[in-house]
């Protein structure tokens, strides 16, 4: 009972082309798992995959110990799901919305649940506008409640913070923590936001068409980050040619291409030489207007990881 | 292995209702949204205006009408100035709406809500999801229809002062049933759209032209085909031929088929619906049918017709349980 999630060899292909490539996945009962990856990395054809929505082409999957392609029914009762870019029937209320989702779980006595659901996302107050009216925000907190209705001891969500604005992912982010860490229900949580990801799952995987390339605690993806190279773009005064050959000449500063703008430039740093360059440059005189970390997308994080990837490898 | 049967068993249980939720849910919606008062609203019009012209009709020449026993039903069947077609024409022109637009955005529709996905992830079988859907939609257009019956027996009772019999009555449940089977075939040719088109949009206009073709070119259309299958010179073997060609050709049209079916339920002087010659109607006595002989002259129609509703609705079963849940 300790693997809540195991898949092996999992493998989805659409015609020539592999949207999950053997993916292997083990989750533990009441942990937080991150699936990190860009958009279109297939981790939605995994979640359906999971659901049993969508047949694989190849590889197991046991959720709870049930096969979704045998078992469905039984997997979709006890799992809830927060699919991306969620939807409501606009006519309905946010409550008929949830009354309906109840109903079709075969539950009777629904209505408390539901109140105390909707207290919980804090849409107690909007609980009876009718859902076209919800921002996109509360139509995504309408959808957790929505996959919490039936009570589920997994929770899949799909992207569950695009469209809340900082303070209710804060919020957010902290609800699903108390639901692993109270509730005891393990959830995986798909997302291509880097930061959101490593600060409540205990583990993740870093997902790139449709393969695993890193997997661990958000510690150990750290680790493989700090010895990467950082790329930053300086703003230098002065003359162009001269900044340069200034850049060029600094130890632990490689790679130095013009920027996007007259007078950037962005250069390559060992992790951890970002203040010793900066200080190098103004003590050459260097007039430095500003100074940019250029890692703050997953975009970068992943070219980085794979360099480091390259090097470590035969 | 006790919890496991247990476990099944209610499951079982569930499943049962799972059906039920959506075409509650559904029959909800289809009552409370705008189409359906606009829907009742025309039917209701054009039903009112057709049985007051009729009934004035027949107002006129009922003094001279001694012997007519199912006078009531007259009322969907006569056709009087101004108004150009009987109640049944009328009925076998709109009611395919009715179809259609409790069918076009049964799956499109959730597709562009986004509800999906959502829907699919709760523990009911993906073709409860359309059965509900199905037969949500054919209980509003029974309980329309029915209504509209109804209505028209009201009125008639009132302008004519005559009671529908018995038998008259047993007619009317009879021609309700087989509108309803009638309208479902529209229902499940607008729900396949909606299973194929990505767009709400694009699967209301595939029915519609449909609906649209038959309605208005079809006999054009059938005599074109006939005339290809079975040329007519002139003499009368070939004109007999070619009308054979044509009614055949034009019973594949759900269209003919009600109509049909319904001037032979709804009026007990109908004999045929075939091709009759002069010499064969040549001092026939007229006589009126009993609804079970009735029934028997129309059970091809009736059969057919509910051959190509089953099969539509098996298309568009059969293409949403292969439908990718992504978009």
């Amino acid at each position: 009972m300790s693997t809540t999630i195991r898949s092996k060899g999992l493998t989805k292909a659409y015609g020539e082309h592999t949207v999950v490539d053997r993916l292997d996945l083990e989750i533990e009962a009441g942990e937080v798992f991150g699936l990190l990856g860009p958009n279109g990395a297939g981790k939605t054809t995994t979640i359906l995959m999971l659901l049993g929505l969508v047949q694989p082409t190849n590889g197991t999957i046991k959720v709870l110990g049930l096969d979704p392609r045998r078992n469905p029914l039984e997997v979709k009762r006890h799992v809830g799901y927060l699919p991306d870019a969620v939807g409501f029937y606009d006519s309905m209320t946010g409550r008929q919305n949830l009354r309906f989702t109840a109903r079709l779980n075969g539950l009777d006595d629904f209505e408390g649940q539901i109140e105390s659901l909707l207290d919980l996302v804090g849409l107690a107050d909007a609980a009876d506008q009718a859902a076209g009216e919800y921002s996109r925000g509360m139509k995504q907190r309408l959808g957790v409640a929505d996959a919490l209705v039936k009570g589920p001891s997994v929770l899949i969500l799909d992207e569950p913070t695009t469209a809340i604005d900082p303070e209710g992912v804060i919020e957010m982010l902290a609800l699903i923590q108390r639901l692993a860490k109270e509730e005891g229900v393990t959830v995986l949580l798909a997302s291509h936001l880097l930061h959101q990801v490593q600060a409540v799952c205990d583990r993740v995987a870093i997902f790139v068409d449709g393969k695993v390339v890193a997997q661990g605690t958000p510690h150990d993806l750290a680790a493989v980050e700090e010895t990467a190279k950082v790329r930053v773009e300086f703003r230098l005064g002065g003359d162009p040619s001269k900044a340069r050959d200034l850049l060029n000449s600094m130890p632990n500063v490689s790679d130095v291409e013009a920027g996007r703008v007259p007078g950037s430039w962005v250069a390559g740093l060992e992790a951890g030489s970002l203040p010793t360059a900066v200080s190098g440059l103004v003590s050459r005189g260097a007039d430095v207007i500003g100074v940019h970390r250029l890692d703050e997308d997953l975009e970068t994080i992943y070219r980085r990881y794979f360099e480091v990837r390259e090097e470590v490898s035969p | 292995m006790t919890t496991t049967t247990a476990e099944t068993e209610r499951a079982e249980l569930r499943r049962v209702g799972g059906w039920r939720a959506v075409a509650g849910k559904e029959v909800a919606d289809h009552l409370l949204s705008g189409r359906f008062v606009v829907l009742m609203g025309v039917l209701g019009i054009a039903t009112a205006a057709a049985v007051f012209a009729a009934s004035g009709g027949i107002r006129d020449v009922a003094p001279n009408a001694q012997g007519i026993t199912a006078l009531f039903l007259k009322l969907f069947t006569v056709t009087v100035d101004p108004v150009p077609f009987p109640l049944i024409v009328f009925v076998g022109f709109l009611a395919p709406l009715l179809g259609i637009m409790f069918g076009f955005d049964a799956v499109s529709g959730e597709r562009s809500q986004g509800t999906l996905p959502r829907l699919l992830s709760q523990p009911i079988h993906r073709d409860e999801v359309i059965l509900g859907k199905f037969v949500a939609g054919l209980t509003v257009v029974a309980i329309m229809l029915t209504a509209l019956v109804l209505f028209v027996s009201g009125i008639g009772i009132f302008r004519l002062g005559v009671v529908p019999s018995p038998t008259e009555i047993s007619r009317l449940a009879v021609w309700l049933v087989f509108a309803i089977i009638y309208v479902g075939f529209w229902q499940a040719l607008a729900t396949l759209s909606s299973v194929l088109a990505r767009r709400a949009s694009t699967s209301a206009m595939i029915p519609i032209g449909v609906w649209l073709v038959l309605t208005l070119f079809g006999s054009f259309l059938f005599g074109a085909v006939a005339g290809v299958l079975s040329p007519r010179d002139g003499s009368q073997a070939a004109e007999i031929a070619y009308q054979r060609t044509n009614q055949a050709v034009s019973q594949l049209s759900p269209v003919t088929l009600f109509q049909q079916g319904s001037s032979v339920l709804l009026d007990p002087e109908v004999r045929t619906v075939g091709l009759v010659t002069l010499e064969q109607v040549d001092r026939a006595i007229v006589s009126e049918l009993n609804l079970t002989q009735s029934l028997a002259v129309v059970w091809p129609q009736i059969a057919i017709l509910v051959a190509m509703t089953s099969v539509m609705f098996a298309l568009a079963y059969i293409a949403f349980m292969r439908d990718e849940v992504r978009a």
